[in-house]
């Protein structure tokens, strides 16, 4: 059933509208089947951008449509409903958009932006390394200046769109002074010297490839430089506030599916002579899912707003991507119960659903680290 | 080139659709309006036309108040501007009816090419192409599957039962397409703005110098007098295989005079 939004503008609707209609039309049909078969999705990018729908918060000028992340996350959470792999593709997108977007000069923005938004080129994000995960700061990956561009050399782990993505936002290493050494680079694919690992062989999300980055002797001109030296470490957690409130709405997203296909479920099949919906053992649960599923709309919500306001909304994101995931992995696994043995087999949407969410609790952040940030905020001096 | 594409709004085809028990009519107030499916095709063809030899796409669409919803769609999709025409003197014309109002607003606005959907997923006639061809004193080129265009010379590809036939002809011209054509595009968000601030013109029967004695329900030459529901679909035999299986399912078949 769709789910019933009051979104700020008549356009928000419209857009709502359009992307449901993409959404039944083209994706649902086939998002359990390239799962199954671990087939990524590029023609969907495509689709979705020239839809204009891959770079709706950004600023109309360049090719954006200027929507408030309150709309933009409720786009990806139906998106991610639908197709995880996609939902998710989109926000990382977005996030590997946002370094040029928000710290571009006027020039690189205004070459760059129109193809990425518009879903020629998609984007993938780059500063996870195999020893570096939760300390993001540690990475080792290194930027050395040289004919007045640079060189880089390191091991980019966990890189959504891997190999398939037309360009690569890079965190590297341009001095030894901690956060303060990191800087921010964009790499487009076929730079000689870039390599890919083989796409990681994993859980859930198989038809979003997840591949390591190599990178070996990469040269890159000045301009390659997003802000100023130095500033990527900045640049790289501010691009993640906003990419956890992506992660929050596809969480979501995947635990609306899973409540509603529990919940047709539970109203046709019959144990004892009735419907098992009618159990009250089985309809409190499904109450239980359906409140928490709202409570995680509205918080993801409530942080997107403070966003669009203008305030920091940082640590709010954090409780939203802590809290969405969270409950996304316990709806999951609440839907599986409610199928029964049916909820452990392929032929039903709950199992995928399930290897879906635990995905959500690890990437852009752990749980854990997001526990980190919230607390920190909290005793932190005013 | 100035194309006009024929939109029509229809019932959903996933919602239930009822005949009005008033005047066994099509109720169009009962189900959600949609745009007619092959429309979507014809509005694509003549976008693919202008993008190759410029010009302009106009939608018309007859058709109650609540049909501008289809139109916003088709100028969504990139047509230019459109003109409904709406008027109660309408209301329950049958296809010659129909081709007599659109024939008339066609003269008034002006066209090289005129592109419909081959038939309407409500009505099914299919003949409306035919008929406004006739009443324009144009070519009628029907059932395409592929159009071009040189210059003033138009042919397509006309699907018939065993392949296709190649039909030629000199515009202006009347075209018709089925699905095979193309793939038609999804309108953008940017496209869905756009459509709010494109020129709709509303034409009532005067505007378009429409015969009222040839139009709407009393003027039809065919009348229902009568409809009943379909009657749900009966529950199935099963036959249950006891090694006698394939002697049943024949015996089955035969008693139904299959084979
Ligand atoms: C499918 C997938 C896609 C991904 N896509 C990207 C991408 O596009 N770009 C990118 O850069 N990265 C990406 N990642 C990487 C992801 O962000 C990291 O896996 C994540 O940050 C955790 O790092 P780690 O795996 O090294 O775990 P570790 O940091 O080694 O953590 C191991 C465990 O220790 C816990 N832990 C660590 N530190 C603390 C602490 N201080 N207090 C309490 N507990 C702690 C963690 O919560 C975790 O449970 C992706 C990962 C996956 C699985």
């Amino acid at each position: 059933m769709a789910v019933d939004r009051a979104l700020p503008t008549p356009e928000a609707h419209d857009l709502l509208d359009l992307v449901r209609d993409i959404i039944a039309k083209e994706i649902a049909p086939r998002a359990a089947r390239d799962e199954t078969e671990g087939r990524f999705p590029r023609d969907l990018f495509t689709l979705l951008g020239r839809a204009g729908l891959l770079g709706l918060p950004y600023p109309e000028e360049h090719g954006g449509a200027a929507q408030p992340y309150e709309v933009y996350l409720q786009v990806v959470e139906e998106l991610a409903g639908a197709f995880l792999a996609v939902g998710l593709g989109v926000s990382v997108h977005t996030l590997s958009c946002f370094p040029v977007a928000a710290y571009g000069d006027q020039e690189r923005r205004a070459e760059l932006l129109p193809q990425m938004l518009g879903g020629e080129l998609l984007g993938a994000y780059c500063l996870s390394e195999p020893q570096s995960g939760s300390d993001a700061a540690a990475l080792t990956t290194r930027a050395q200046a040289a004919d007045g561009g640079y060189v880089v050399d390191g091991v980019k782990a966990w890189t959504t769109h891997g190999g398939v993505a037309d360009f690569y936002t890079v965190m590297a290493r341009t001095s030894a002074d901690g956060p303060r050494g990191i800087s921010c680079f964009h790499v487009p694919a076929g730079t000689p010297g870039l390599s890919f690992g083989r796409p990681e062989r994993k859980m859930g999300m198989r038809s979003s490839p997840t591949a390591q980055v190599r990178l070996d002797g990469v040269r890159l001109g000045a301009d390659a430089l997003i802000g100023e030296e130095g500033e990527g470490f900045r640049i790289a957690m501010a691009a993640l506030d906003g990419g956890r409130l992506g992660i929050a709405a596809c969480a979501v997203g995947v635990a609306q599916a899973a409540l509603d296909a529990a919940t047709a479920y539970a109203r046709e099949r019959r144990q004892f002579g009735r419907p098992i919906a009618e159990f009250q053992g089985l309809g409190f649960m499904l109450a239980d899912m359906a409140t928490q599923v709202a409570a995680a709309r509205a918080l993801y919500l409530d942080a997107a707003r403070l966003r669009d306001a203008g305030r920091p909304y940082g640590t709010r994101a954090a409780m939203a991507k802590l809290f969405a995931t969270d409950t996304a992995m316990k709806v999951t696994t609440d839907a599986v119960q409610v199928f029964g043995g049916y909820g452990y087999v392929e032929d039903f949407p709950a199992e995928r659903l399930m290897r879906e969410a635990k995905v959500l609790q690890i990437v852009e952040g752990t749980n854990q680290i997001q526990r980190l940030v919230i607390s920190r905020a909290l005793t932190k001096d005013a | 080139m100035n194309i006009v594409v024929c939109v029509k709004q229809v019932p959903d085809t996933a919602t239930e659709r009822k005949l009005s028990s008033k005047d066994n009519t099509l109720d169009r107030d009962a189900a959600d309006g949609v745009i007619n499916e092959l429309c979507e095709y014809a509005v694509e063809e003549a976008l693919k036309i202008k993008e190759a030899h410029g010009g302009e796409v106009t939608v018309l669409t007859m058709g109650p108040a609540k049909a501008t919803d289809t139109i916003r769609k088709a100028l969504a999709m990139g047509a230019d501007k459109a003109v409904h025409l709406v008027d109660d003197a309408l209301h329950g014309s049958d296809a010659l009816g129909t081709s007599h109002a659109l024939a008339q607003t066609l003269k008034k606005i002006g066209f090289d090419l005129v592109i419909l959907g081959s038939e309407s997923t409500d009505a099914r006639t299919g003949v409306l192409a035919a008929m406004l061809a006739e009443r324009l004193g144009t070519p009628q080129l029907t059932l395409a599957r592929k159009v071009d265009i040189d210059g003033s010379a138009i042919s397509i590809e006309r699907v018939t039962d065993y392949g296709y036939d190649k039909v030629t002809a000199t515009l202006p011209a009347v075209v018709s397409v089925v699905e095979k054509i193309n793939e038609p595009r999804y309108p953008s968000f940017k496209g869905i703005m756009a459509a709010k601030k494109k020129p709709v013109q509303t034409f009532g029967v005067a505007d378009a110098e429409i015969d009222t004695a040839q139009v709407g329900l009393a003027s039809s030459w065919s009348e229902v007098t009568e409809f009943a529901v379909a009657p749900p679909r009966a529950a199935g035999t099963i036959v249950k295989d006891e090694g006698d299986g394939g002697a049943k399912a024949a015996e089955f078949l035969a008693s139904k005079k299959f084979i």
